[in-house]
């Protein structure tokens, strides 16, 4: 774009008009007092230098882990790491603020490669990054070693919608499967204060009453899965994330995940920043309610049982992701989607199912040929071809 | 002033020519071609260049695709944090804010996975 030409407008002189008024300069520090601003914070409206945002914003964090005892002495401890801004501000928090307070936990990323091409690659290049800054030991999980199939290859057979359906139950399995292999007791996820009011509204939104119950979402620890978990900056506004990021000069990755335009939290996320905008305290304040939410004692919930086939947490016979594979590897990919208990129960009892029902399930039209199934990784070659060296799964998990 | 061909008329009215740094981050980069860093000088024109004046501009000349993932009505998109010299811009007027030469502007999405 080029300068105007004009000596008049560049040599900015006594035609040049005077400024209309004088260059708008921030708020001074509301805690040191001295220093510019350089943000306000959501929650509060307080406007902090950038020394004392960082300062600050640490500190909250230290004191929502010693007040949640999030932790004890001794733990092995596996951030949940993606390469995205939660979980690398999550993973550099936790590493400096257990030296600074001396926690006593041994740390480790774990990341879980789900096979999206164009995504999940370049975030896992993010995590490798700061894998090699802060000296941190790295392990990854994928969905393909873990269960014979990648997100790419279950998407080319489920369409545009409900991948999120899978790629969210396998993961929450993947986390738990890989933090146990480590010896991880505890897994800490990036989750932020904006991912639990979204979570407790898609909740209500939903009518799911279970989720409900536990709390909507919110709350410090889940013991939901095999292993224990934490969100360490559950309190912490999307927004002083990133700007914790931005003020510190972390390397993250960014980008929406291909199959994510029709996921349904993203109305419920446009729905929240829109509630931000008109009354900032919404994000915090629906985090509060979900932690204090109570139901009506006589209501009847599913039980806490096991998995049939894997072991796994599971309130039916067979936990979720035992019945999105097994529609899967049947070439039924939508058994797992939508209500079709009573299609189920005829697989289950060894009845063939008509023609029509199979197309219902999303089994491919007739004449389509059938993909053979991805064979999955053997222990200690490079299959993926990023030439990754993945974690060796035993083959078995029993647990 | 604007593209050389039409003469600016120097007055006590025009606005001088405003060269900016305009960065974009978080994801937000993607609608403008994947390019992070823009060097912008803004023509002379009546109205003096704020932020709103910028965003129209920024439409109209760097956005490359689906400008309702970056502004919604006259505003930034909810969920897009907007710097002026690494300061929030709650602090110094949003919209409002008049551009001086050689600002620093920066645009970061907040709305992709952590």
């Amino acid at each position: 774009v080029g300068q105007c030409v004009r000596p008049a407008c560049r040599a900015g002189g006594a035609e040049t008009p005077a400024p209309t008024a004088a260059p708008t300069m921030p708020a001074t520090c509301s805690a040191c007092g001295s220093s510019p601003a350089a943000l306000r914070r959501p929650k509060t409206g307080h406007a902090l230098c950038r020394a004392c945002f960082l300062a600050a914003f640490e500190e909250e964090t230290h004191r929502a882990i010693v007040a949640g005892r999030l932790f004890r002495p001794g733990e092995t401890v596996a951030i949940g790491a993606s390469g995205g801004k939660d979980s690398t501000v999550l993973a550099h928090l936790l590493q400096l603020l257990d030296q600074r307070h001396g926690y006593g936990l041994h740390l480790l990323l774990l990341s879980v490669d789900e096979g999206i091409t164009g995504y999940r690659d370049a975030s896992l290049a993010a995590v490798r990054r700061h894998q090699r800054r802060s000296g941190l030991p790295l392990h990854v999980v994928s969905y393909r070693q873990l269960y014979g199939w990648s997100m790419d290859r279950i998407a080319r057979h489920l369409g545009p919608r409900n991948n999120c359906t899978f790629c969210g139950v396998f993961r929450r399995q993947a986390l738990d499967r890989g933090a146990l292999l480590m010896g991880a007791d505890k897994i800490a996820t990036g989750h932020n204060a904006d991912d639990v009011a979204e979570t407790v509204l898609m909740n209500f939104l939903r009518g799911d009453v279970g989720r409900l119950r536990r709390g909507a979402g919110a709350g410090p620890a889940g013991g939901e899965g095999a292993v224990p978990r934490c969100k360490p900056l559950r309190h912490a506004y999307e927004k002083e994330i990133v700007l914790y990021a931005y003020f510190q000069g972390l390397d993250y990755f960014s980008t929406e995940c291909v199959y994510a335009p029709q996921a349904y939290r993203g109305y419920a996320r446009a729905l929240l920043k829109d509630l931000e905008a008109a009354r900032p305290s919404a994000v915090a304040d629906l985090g509060h309610s979900g932690e204090r939410l109570s139901l009506r004692p006589d209501l009847r919930l599913p039980a806490r049982g096991t998995c049939q086939r894997c072991g796994y947490v599971a309130s039916q016979p067979l936990c979720k992701a035992c019945v999105l594979l097994e529609g899967l590897d049947r070439g039924l990919p939508k058994l797992g989607i939508g209500k079709y208990r009573r299609l189920r129960d005829k697989l289950r009892d060894g009845q063939p199912l008509t023609q029509e029902e199979r197309r219902r399930l999303g089994a491919p039209a007739e004449g389509e040929p059938s993909e053979e199934q991805e064979p999955r990784g053997e222990p200690g070659t490079d299959e993926e071809p990023w030439g990754r060296r993945e974690l060796r799964v035993p083959r078995d998990l029993d647990f | 002033c604007t593209s050389g061909l039409r003469a600016c008329f120097p007055s006590p009215k025009m606005a001088a020519p405003v060269s900016l740094l305009v960065e974009f981050g978080g994801g937000a980069e993607l609608l403008f071609d994947g390019i992070k860093k823009h060097q912008v000088t803004l023509p002379c024109q009546p109205e003096p260049w704020d932020i709103r004046n910028l965003l129209k501009w920024i439409k109209q000349n760097l956005l490359k695709e689906r400008p309702e993932l970056f502004i919604q009505g006259d505003t930034v998109r909810p969920g897009i944090l907007v710097l002026i010299n690494d300061a929030d811009w709650e602090l110094m007027g949003e919209l409002d804010y008049k551009l001086q030469d050689q600002d620093n502007v920066v645009f970061i999405s907040t709305l992709h996975g952590g």
